[in-house]
């Protein structure tokens, strides 16, 4: 660790330090109702950052309750203590204190969903083995009553040992100030028992512990038994005589797997207790549910699944339309505005050509970013994304993955990067690296205003048959992208990580009303991302390029001109100016390496500008085309149309257009999303091979279309 | 007769287990065990994956490890189907 982190990671232990809080880990199956529960507490006082010392991102929140305050840590969803995932392995870690340096949280606020009693339980017996102060929250009574579900809450208390359980119904608010009431009196909470489930097993783990000596705690005694090979069983076997767990393990499993006897006597007891505390009656069968069995059956859902799709696409589309003319009408207005005010000079161009056409051009694009976001989350927030990778999974199969690398490729519609963090339910580390390099060809939202500019300029608004040209056009960057992406899949796993066919098994939430609140608060939260990097990012290089472009300065007396000419001087003088600037003589220079794609000095230099943000290329753009000899037209989109080479001869041709499009469509321009696969991958291999490959990719592809394209037409 | 095997709208208890199998454990942590009632729900296209119902949760389980799980059905099909 450099010593400027661990500076600052004191720094974070004093400030702990100074004010102890109370720090909750809140727990439970996926789909519990967890993030909303977790939402309800905490509103908007959430941060998302890193455990000190390690780079693993942890999601916590502070629960304002009267006088004091709980610091509560949101944690992925998981079945039980000894999953194989990397977000199960987070879960477990962070709630056992192993990951960073801050310890264990001081209690456990476990979230059971009452329509999931079941699995739910299962989770709560190994929980209470840890014997850590412990609170119930049974969620989703409402959900439950609606299918004929009552849950005696005071009753499960009673089966648990006394613990308390709290009711809660987060769409209504029902029962959430008797939990909060709670967890202002944790010292109050009846401390567990070891449950009845499995006391063989918890006797004989406390015993062998007591044996290897005090600092070695029941936990992780039972992990080492139950987990061979695991990060526990590496601690404690050396305190034990060689063999001696092996033996444990005979004695105690028999020949069969041990996390299959734990599952079998666990079981047991959640539905003895399932049967102790619930009422089943039959209700009558709601429309809701009647449409929801009509539309899971098989064709009638996989129709609905691409009707979402395309629903999605379209309203990216359509509903963005007004809001970017607002956008793109203010940004034009306040580029007059400060011309006006400051003048032609350096600065007035510095502001105007390279601060507000730059990031302008970028900002545009947020409406179209946000409603492919709302979709994606909504679609989250539903529990649908599970559905879609239970119709998917036969499709993936041929491609050497599993349904459950669906919910990652989805999302990188939206983002790579967050798509990228969300391979981490995928239990096989080869399916999850092969879901890793194949998300980023998804076309993802920073895509869209590449391909929104170059379509809405140069594709012809013809239709064809039913459809739209452009429609068309960009559909099949999407599907380019899709085949990109899969294709990649089926090379990676039969080749570096050739291994043990995927698994595949999910459990299926049923539909539920998206919750207003999470989805507005991740919104928020990708808005927030979107802006930050036009404010960061795309500032420096937009006014780093605007820089290179506009110096140096060429005095009007040294321009020769050539008066017969068909373009005024005043463009002459524009073109030349720009071509001996720092940035012209760049371009110059790595010119010939894409002149076989059809580019000019200026895309080359918006493209290779565009590696570190891939929209980045719309405000280079905007800021080389406003200072040189176009731009007298109002559009960006004129702009480029006016473009051309010194013969005269239009630079943006059909042939070249559609080979930048399939260009921008394969390749990996974005710094973020290398550091997040460098990241998840911990190590620098695969962030480069994926960024090598998929440029090679991406230029191939380019060359195709445009010596293809030019010859054809 | 295997899970695989259910049709449409059919119940069974599972009687035993292949637990050799590879992703058969998965499905056990998830609830599947022995003496536990299901309930055949739908099919994706091609009939693979399954959709299993399992005390008032949705399983999705692949025929392939549907297989070794030894099933006792109850009620024909026609009986429970709405």
């Amino acid at each position: 660790m450099s010593q400027l982190q661990e500076v600052a990671v004191s720094i974070e232990d004093v400030g702990i330090r100074r004010r102890p809080r109370t720090r909750l880990a809140v727990i439970g199956t996926p789909n519990a109702g967890k993030s909303t529960l977790f939402n309800r507490l905490t509103g908007l006082r959430q941060t998302t950052g890193n455990f000190p010392g390690v780079t693993v991102e942890r999601h916590t929140g502070l629960a304002r309750l009267g006088d004091i305050t709980l610091e509560l840590e949101d944690l992925p969803g998981i079945y039980c203590l000894s999953g194989v995932s990397a977000d199960e392995r987070i879960a477990v870690d962070a709630m056992l204190g192993r990951l960073g340096n801050r310890g264990a949280p001081q209690g456990l606020l476990v979230v059971v969903a009452a329509t999931h009693l079941y699995q739910g339980l299962y989770l709560l017996e190994q929980l209470l083995e840890l014997q850590r102060p412990t609170l119930v929250a049974l969620t989703m009574v409402d959900a439950a009553r609606a299918q004929g579900i009552e849950i005696d809450a005071a009753a499960l208390s009673e089966q648990l040992g006394g613990i308390p359980v709290c009711p809660v119904a987060t769409t209504s608010g029902l029962g959430l100030e008797d939990l909060r009431e709670q967890l202002k009196h944790m010292e109050q909470w009846t401390p567990p028992v070891l449950p009845a489930s499995w006391p063989e097993f918890s006797l004989r783990a406390q015993q062998l512990a007591d044996e290897a000596g005090a600092t070695t705690v029941r936990a992780d005694v039972q992990e080492a038994l139950l987990h061979p090979g695991s990060h526990a069983e590496a601690t404690v076997a050396t305190r034990f005589p060689t063999g001696m767990l092996e033996t444990e393990r005979q004695a105690l499993f028999g020949a069969e797997p041990p996390r299959a006897v734990e599952a079998r006597r666990r079981y047991r007891w959640s539905r003895e207790t399932v049967e102790a505390v619930q009422q089943r009656s039959t209700v009558a069968r709601r429309l809701g549910q009647r449409v929801s069995d009509f539309v899971n059956r098989p064709w009638p859902a996989t129709l609905l699944f691409f009707l979402t799709l395309i629903l999605v696409f379209q309203a990216v589309f359509s509903w963005a339309t007004p809001l970017m003319d607002g956008i793109d009408g203010a940004t034009g207005a306040l580029v007059g505005w400060v011309q006006a005010a400051v003048g032609e000079g350096a600065l007035g161009s510095f502001l105007a050509d390279g601060v507000i056409a730059g990031v302008g051009s970028v900002v545009i694009f947020l409406p179209q970013i946000l409603i492919l976001f709302l979709f994606i989350i909504v679609l989250e927030d539903t529990g649908y994304l599970a559905r879609a990778a239970f119709l998917m999974d036969s499709i993936m199969r041929r491609v050497g993955l599993s349904g459950t690398s669906v919910i990652p490729m989805l999302s990188s519609f939206a983002c790579a990067v967050p798509a990228i963090m969300a391979t981490r339910t995928i239990p096989d580390r080869r399916d999850r690296f092969a879901t890793i390099l194949a998300s980023p060809f998804m076309t993802c939202s920073a895509r869209l205003p590449v391909y929104a500019l170059l379509i809405a300029a140069f594709v012809p608004t013809a239709s064809v048959g039913w459809f739209n040209l452009q429609g068309l056009v960009l559909f099949g960057l999407y599907l380019l992208g899709i085949a990109g992406g899969l294709l990649t899949a089926l090379l990676v796993k039969g080749t570096a990580l050739r291994g043990p066919k995927p698994l595949f098994s999910l459990a299926l939430p049923e539909f539920r009303r998206p919750n207003m609140q999470t989805v507005l608060i991740k919104l928020w939260d990708r808005a927030k991302v979107f802006l930050k990097r036009a404010g960061t990012v795309i500032f420096v290089v937009a006014v780093l390029v605007w820089g290179l472009a506009y110096f140096p300065r060429m005095s009007e007396t040294e321009f020769q001109g050539d008066p017969a000419s068909p373009q005024s001087m005043e463009h002459q003088f524009a073109a030349a100016q720009l071509e001996q600037s720092y940035l012209g003589r760049m371009g110059k220079q790595i010119e010939p390496v894409f002149k076989p794609l059809g580019w000019d000095w200026k895309i080359s230099s918006a493209v290779i500008a565009g590696f570190p943000a891939r929209e980045v290329v719309v405000a280079i753009m905007g800021t080389l085309y406003a200072v040189g000899p176009e731009a007298d037209e109002d559009s960006l989109a004129g702009r480029l149309k006016a473009a051309s080479w010194p013969d005269g001869t239009a630079v943006f041709t059909l042939p070249m257009v559609l080979g930048l499009l399939v260009f921008y469509a394969l390749c990996l321009q974005c710094a973020a999303t290398v550091a997040v696969i460098r990241r998840e991958t911990n190590s620098w291999r695969w962030p480069i091979f994926a960024w090598t490959y998929m440029s090679v990719v991406g230029y191939v592809g380019a060359l195709l279309v445009y010596q293809l394209g030019s010859r054809w037409f | 007769m295997t899970l695989a095997d259910l049709s449409t709208g059919q119940h069974a208890r599972i009687t035993s287990i292949d637990t050799s199998q590879p992703g058969v454990v998965r499905l056990m942590v998830l609830g599947l065990v022995e003496g536990t009632i299901v309930k055949h729900l739908h099919a994706a296209i091609g009939g693979d994956p399954l959709e299993l119902e399992l005390m008032g949760t949705a399983l999705s389980v692949r025929r392939e490890q549907a297989r070794h799980f030894e099933v006792e059905p109850f009620g024909p099909a026609s009986e429970i189907r709405p």
